[in-house]
């Protein structure tokens, strides 16, 4: 089968997936599938499958996707199969302002309450996307690629250390903290959805637009340059594309783990493609892995329910000692 | 008519205090339509040339294309004007060897639109002419090492540029296929495409028209690949531990102790 076709019936397989996943999704928690089928007729059953459910599988999924796109502009525009979408400081800038403003609204109960976790989602996207603002100045510009790596490692660290002494300073917000870290899909609705979802369509636009000019750069920076790619612009265009979706994702669901690492491997492993279908792709793939991985959270140990993050970090990290074995096995990492 | 020109060139590799001089002021006029070998010991900054005069590389001084300063000339226009080929190009290996040999039309094509006839053409004649046609559908990291090369030599082939410049072309070639490469460099002067090629091996070196011998960042000659004043100038850049003979009709270099 052709690279083409191959990467078509990817897509429509991952499409089918995500809507199977969508309705068993809807039929997954406390309440059990009773729900779905009471709907109908019970308000409560309704409440839980149209406002609870429903928003939260389709809000995993979009947060999943985007985090795929990120993992595949990362991977493209650092030519590292290691490079995943938290590397330019996102993450550890959302850590800090969240610890921040949980320090500032004061820990649980109220921390859960939807109110406090709509500024907590403003400060999670503003500090993912200061983080990236700050690895930016840091390396002086987009023209480096090694430089933005180090400034992205520095900026991590940095803030990470500001992030504990945060939580030293006031230790009530270490469970609310932990939660965040471990990443959650249980606070997502309809809006955040919207948001989401709204994000990911332009962002994607511009990563597949860009797809052509990731091929040429995978053959180097040299090489990208002498085919006449403006490098400057679309690295720009590719940073602001990796900031976004990760930002967005962050603020909703926490720092999930290997989603944005894993998807464009799983895909490429599947169906090598070039970087405009591959970002595709690695959106699809994301959101399905996350929207799967949310379902398993609430159904292994029902009525109860295991962090979605600590599900993906489990997946993923088999998944990633896979990688490396079978890349060892073929001669290196690189 | 001279195709690519270099004034008073300089250039530094490395960063801040580091930064560390490599060329030192080239004077260097490459005529049209001609072969032109870049040799020289290691260190000597063969590369850093080539990458200077193809402009993807700060320096001092001016490289004129055509005539016209290479700085002021955009990026796509350039690319259109000069192909480069780069020691170890890596990456693109979820890419088929078509895919790859079409990233050469890029300089062609507008920013979203597919590939036209004229590039299917030329990625057609280019992977045959380096005798991957046949590997179209394969994936560049399915090929071994020369096989690569090969490719990527497609690829700047496809570019169809009237300059080319290409650094240590022949790595992880085999002889049959380096053979080919000269062959395939002959025929490309010979219909009008200025070819520039930094060796480090000197008999494929000498197959060229001219050549031009580079010790520590300055030119030490320029001239004809069989003239006596070229050989000379290879002598004395390898240390005496290199003499130039003819074998069958073409120049060859041995090495002695």
């Amino acid at each position: 089968m052709s690279g083409d076709r191959r990467g078509l019936v990817l897509a429509l397989a991952l499409l089918v997936s995500a809507a199977v996943l969508l309705l068993l999704g809807a039929s997954v928690g406390s309440t059990g599938v009773e729900s779905v089928f009471t709907a109908h007729r019970d308000a409560a059953a309704w409440q839980i499958v149209w406002d609870i459910r429903l928003p939260r599988t389709l809000g995993a999924w979009a947060a999943g996707a985007l985090l795929g796109l990120a993992g595949a502009v990362a991977q493209g525009l650092f030519r590292n199969p290691l490079a995943d979408p938290y590397l330019l400081g996102s993450a550890s800038g959302a850590a800090l302002a969240v610890s921040i403003a949980l320090a500032l609204f004061g820990a649980s109960p109220y921390a859960t309450q939807w109110l406090v976790r709509l500024g907590l989602t403003g400060a999670a996207f503003g500090g993912a996307v200061a983080g990236v603002l700050l690895t930016l100045v840091l390396a002086n510009g987009v023209l480096h690629t090694l430089r933005l790596l180090l400034a992205g490692v520095i900026v991590g660290v940095v803030l990470g250390a500001a992030r504990d002494l945060v939580t030293l300073a006031v230790p009530d917000i270490l469970q609310a903290m932990q939660g965040f870290i471990l990443g959650s899909t249980g606070f997502i609705g309809w809006s955040a959805c919207g948001v989401m979802l709204g994000l990911l369509l332009p962002l994607l636009a511009v990563a597949w637009a860009l797809g052509r000019m990731l091929d040429g750069l995978a053959l180097g920076e040299a090489t990208a340059a002498s085919l006449g790619l403006p490098l400057g612009v679309m690295r720009a265009a590719l940073i602001a594309v990796l900031g976004l979706s990760t930002g967005a994702a962050v603020a909703q669901t926490g720092l999930i783990a290997f989603v944005g690492l894993a998807s464009p491997h799983l895909v490429r492993s599947i169906a090598p493609v070039p970087h405009g279908r591959l970002v595709v792709l690695a959106a699809l793939m994301g959101g399905l892995l996350l929207m799967g991985a949310d379902v398993m959270a609430r159904w292994v140990v029902a009525p109860q329910e295991l962090p979605v993050g600590v599900l993906t970090a489990v997946l993923g990290g088999t998944y990633l000692l896979w990688l490396m074995h079978r890349r060892s096995r073929r001669g290196g990492f690189a | 008519m001279i195709a690519l020109e270099a004034r008073a060139l300089r250039a530094a590799l490395g960063h801040g205090s580091q930064r560390h001089p490599v060329l030192h002021g080239i004077d260097l006029r490459l005529a049209a339509g001609r072969w032109t070998s870049i040799v020289g010991p290691n260190g000597a900054g063969k590369s850093t040339l080539l990458r200077a005069l193809a402009g993807l590389l700060p320096h001092e001084g001016q490289v004129l294309l055509n005539g016209a300063v290479l700085a002021g000339s955009g990026g796509r226009a350039r690319a259109r004007q000069l192909a480069w080929l780069g020691q170890n190009e890596g990456g693109a290996d979820d890419l088929t060897v078509y895919d790859v040999a079409m990233l050469g039309r890029l300089p062609h094509r507008g920013w979203l639109a597919p590939p036209g006839a004229a590039d299917h053409a030329a990625v057609e004649r280019a992977l045959r002419a380096t005798q991957a046609w046949d590997w179209r559908t394969r994936l560049l990291g399915q090929l071994s090492g020369g096989e690569r090369q090969r490719v990527l030599l497609a690829r700047a082939l496809a570019v169809e540029a009237g300059v080319l410049l290409m650094d240590e072309p022949l790595s992880n070639l085999d002889p049959p296929h380096q053979a080919d490469w000269l062959a395939l460099a002959r025929s490309l002067a010979d219909a009008g495409s200025t070819v520039v090629s930094v060796l480090h091996e000197i008999s494929p070196a000498l197959q060229a028209d001219e050549m031009v011998v580079l010790a520590a960042g300055r030119i030490v000659h320029q001239g004809a690949c069989g003239d006596a004043a070229t050989h000379e100038a290879l002598a004395q850049v390898f240390d005496r531990r290199l003499r130039v003979r003819e074998l069958d009709g073409q120049w060859v270099a041995l090495t002695t102790q």
